[in-house]
């Protein structure tokens, strides 16, 4: 009996012990690790942290992507209709990346309002929209002639 | 005529289930032997009408019938005819019929396999399956109809297969994946059966374990094919994301690695009784949760191939009462089978305890990650991700944590050990992998790194731990039978999983430290230096595909002055869509992986080009192998066939007993 009670305390010692050190991981964890998105009349307006990740989402303002002839450096304009926001990327866009198309770049703001990604992800098929995206374009409608951006 | 052939069976196949999932269970609680006896028919029959609906939407799919909609949507004529084959279940309608196909699969198999049950068990085991094609039946007829015709507006050709599914890999994948996915439900068919007779012992458990295993096995090999595609055709050189889609295939395989675990307990010592059906409920509820995730359009994947409000109501329903009424039935009905069995805390049961406790700890962080950004969105409180830091920041000390104890698990004994005789064990092998771990851990790159000599330490550890135990039982013991014949296919399957999980570990532990990457531009006639190896692009040019025309570079690579390799990345641009897809060229071997991938074109005759150096990440997929084929070797273990033969005798009597007492 007494070893049943023993070793039922043990369990539990070690159920607390090992669950407590996974809250206190997934906390700690999260706390760095988790990236708010932003659309880009947000990161306009200063609504957005500029020394965390984040993540901004958007189209592609046409005409705008401007490629180096030298590196991979690329800068292109991800606007929401409303505002548009720089990117700056070094690195192979993904195939999917065009203008004119949703995008979610991942990186931090610079002091000048730009974003320094460091990652861009595109939709994965023609007719898919990032979720984020779509709801950031909700109810806002492309004014013709403009095209946002430079 | 054939998609309407095709969705009259789907519909026969419906209320056939229904019969399924009501008559026997009536029959089992009316000790109807009948009404019971008709389960394994029904069954069948539900299998026999699934499998001609699918059959005619292969047909639709060959033959091009552009009127039916997911056809037009999902192929074009120009299609290789073996991606028309796969663009099958390529598609959201398609691969919901390809689960309730598996499905049907499984349950065949265990009305072939399970004759020797109890009329009662194997009627409501296959009542409850009948119940989830009644679900899912239902979720295809209602929101998702493969057979919808575009009349008349039937399209001359079709939109063609998205260009990332035409891939052999994606031709297999699925399948396997649903495999252990679907075939998850059959434990859970079987704790629910155990829970609503009361009858939970080691029979059970010995009935429920070879199935189990098998499904775990399928699952392994599933998410490992998802990780080997992703990493040759996503284009990046990454195996895993921690993206949720892949979370969702990979918390019911956590999940599953628990209860392959702890029904091992159950069979051999009768204890974690309880706790056994609550992972079995929870595996397959976790499947259910990872087909919601996947097919309602919640998340951005390449698996969501349509965001419909409709179907995620369906599923978050269909989940809802599935774990939902499980789970009532687990409270009222559990503690009449818990089990009073006494063990020791230096003993197997102990240790496969803390492999119970780590992996559904691991399963429940990694569901946090996953769930945490929708929850946050549902509630409106802002659009949040949650990356691969979170995962591996939670995930990885886990894993470092379970490993001591792999090696310890197989050689210690049931109910009572001594560390003593532990020590005795273990002191050769943990003093031969320190040394190597320290002496290993400069390989490779020249540098000591302590993330590499951990990871051998571990792995090795495991390995050489399986190695003794493997050579004592050989060696040691009377003589007689030939030696091999005293390893059951249970430990032997037991063995190679437990050495793939270290394969594994150390190949993803390898990669993660010593992977060498440059983006840059390059054009023809230049040399980029990538470690000890030179790629030398040589020209670039054009070559057409069936359905696509293809941009290509030629790179000539060389090691020491030597060319070892000439790799040919493509940049493909497929004619019906328009898209853009970039086809990596890798030289593989054992030790290393040579990766070349094209960017885009920058100005007249260069590219931005991709090249790595992986070492070691074929190792990955080695060990996921070694776990599948392992988990599907131990259910040709001996004992398994055994009872089919022995527990007949056993019960017929059963049954005699079981329906005295409901009279």
């Amino acid at each position: 009996m007494h070893s049943v009670r023993k070793q039922r305390l043990i369990l539990v010692a070690l159920v607390v012990v090992l669950s407590s050190a996974a809250i206190g991981l997934v906390a700690f964890a999260l706390r760095d690790n988790i990236n708010l998105f932003y659309p880009p009349a947000d990161v306009v307006a200063g609504k957005a942290p500029v020394d965390r990740n984040i993540r901004l989402g958007g189209m592609v303002v046409e005409g705008s992507v401007v490629r180096s002839e030298e590196s991979l450096d690329t800068v292109f304009w991800v606007t929401d209709y409303e505002a548009s926001v720089p990117v700056k990327y070094s690195g192979i866009l993904p195939d999917l990346f065009a203008e004119g198309e949703g995008v979610v770049a991942e990186g931090r703001l610079d002091e000048t309002g730009a974003l320094v990604a460091t990652q861009v992800l595109a939709k994965h098929d023609e007719n898919y929209m990032p979720p984020e995206v779509a709801a950031a374009l909700q109810g806002k409608t492309m004014p013709a002639g403009d095209r946002g951006g430079p | 005529m054939i998609p309407e052939l095709g969705h009259v069976s789907l519909i026969i196949a419906f209320v056939l289930a229904l019969g399924l999932g009501a008559v026997p269970l009536w029959g089992s609680f009316r000790a109807n032997v009948a009404a019971m006896n008709l389960a394994p028919t029904l069954a069948v029959g539900v299998s026999v009408f699934v499998a001609i609906a699918f059959a005619m939407l292969t047909i639709s799919f060959l033959s091009d019938d552009f009127s039916v909609a997911v056809v037009a949507a999902n192929s074009n004529s120009l299609l290789p005819p073996i991606f028309k084959f796969s663009a099958v279940w390529g598609n959201h309608e398609g691969s919901l019929l390809l689960w309730v196909l598996i499905l049907s699969g499984w349950m065949t198999a265990v009305a072939c396999l399970s004759s020797a049950l109890p009329l009662t068990m194997i009627s409501r085991v296959l009542s409850v399956m009948g119940l989830i094609a009644v679900g899912f039946l239902a979720f295809s007829l209602l929101t998702s109809n493969p057979f919808e015709r575009l009349l008349p507006n039937t399209p001359l050709d079709g939109n063609d297969l998205n260009p990332l599914l035409q891939d052999p890999g994606l031709i297999i994948h699925p399948p396997l994946l649903y495999m252990g996915y679907v075939g998850l439900s059959v434990p859970f068919a079987f704790a629910i059966a155990a829970l609503l007779s009361g009858r939970l012992d080691a029979s059970w458990a010995r009935w429920s374990r070879p199935w189990t295993n098998v499904a775990w096995g399928f699952l392994s090999l599933g998410i490992m094919l998802g990780s080997w595609w992703a990493y040759y055709e996503l284009g990046w050189g990454g195996w895993w994301f921690w993206d949720p889609v892949e979370n969702a295939s990979f918390m019911p395989w956590l999940m599953g690695t628990a209860l392959v675990h702890s029904l091992a307990v159950t069979e051999k010592r009768g204890v974690f009784r309880s706790w056994t059906v609550l992972l079995a409920i929870f595996a397959f509820s976790l499947s259910l949760l990872g087909t919601f995730l996947v097919r309602s359009g919640v998340l951005t994947s390449v698996h969501a191939f349509a965001a419909d409000p409709e179907r995620g109501l369906f599923i978050l329903i269909f989940l809802a009462i599935v774990v939902g009424g499980s789970l009532l039935l687990y409270a009222l009905r559990a503690p009449s089978v818990a089990s009073r069995v006494n063990y020791g805390l230096v003993s197997r049961e102990a240790l496969l305890m803390v492999n119970n406790l780590v992996f559904a700890v691991a399963t429940i962080v990694v569901l946090l990650g996953t769930l945490f950004p929708l929850v946050m969105d549902a509630f409106s409180l802002g659009k949040y991700s949650v990356g691969p830091p979170y995962f591996n920041a939670v995930f990885v000390p886990l894993m470092a944590l379970v490993m001591p104890f792999m090696t310890v698990g197989p050689i210690s004994r049931w109910r009572e050990d001594s560390t003593r005789r532990w020590m005795h064990e273990l002191l050769v092998p943990a003093a031969v992998i320190s040394v190597l771990a320290v002496l290993f851990s400069w390989f490779g790159s020249g540098a000591f790194n302590l993330w590499v000599a951990l990871a051998i330490l571990l792995a090795g550890w495991v390995v050489l731990g399986v190695a003794r135990d493997v050579w004592r039982r050989l060696t040691q013991g009377a003589q007689g039978a030939p030696r091999w014949r005293r390893l059951s296919a249970s430990f032997i399957g037991m063995t190679l999983a437990h050495v793939g999980f270290a394969a594994v570990v150390l190949g993803a532990v390898v990669v993660s430290q010593h992977t060498e990457e440059r983006d840059l531009r390059m054009a023809v006639d230049e040399v980029a230096e990538l470690g000890e190896y030179r790629f030398a692009l040589k020209r670039l040019s054009q070559a057409p595909g069936p359905n696509y025309v293809a941009d290509q570079a030629v790179f000539e690579v060389s090691h020491s002055g030597r060319v070892i390799a000439t790799l040919i990345p493509e940049k493909r641009r497929y004619l019906a869509s328009g898209q853009v897809m970039t086809e990596a060229a890798i030289e593989a071997s054992l030790w290393r992986d040579l990766y070349v991938a094209l960017g885009e074109p920058i100005g007249a005759d260069a590219w931005a080009v991709r090249l790595q150096y992986k070492p070691m990440v074929r190792w990955l997929w080695l060990g996921g192998l070694l776990i599948g084929f392992g988990a599907l070797i131990t259910a040709l273990d001996r004992r398994y066939r055994a009872q089919l033969s022995r527990s007949a005798a056993v019960t017929a009597a059963v049954d005699e007993q079981v329906l005295g007492l409901a009279r």
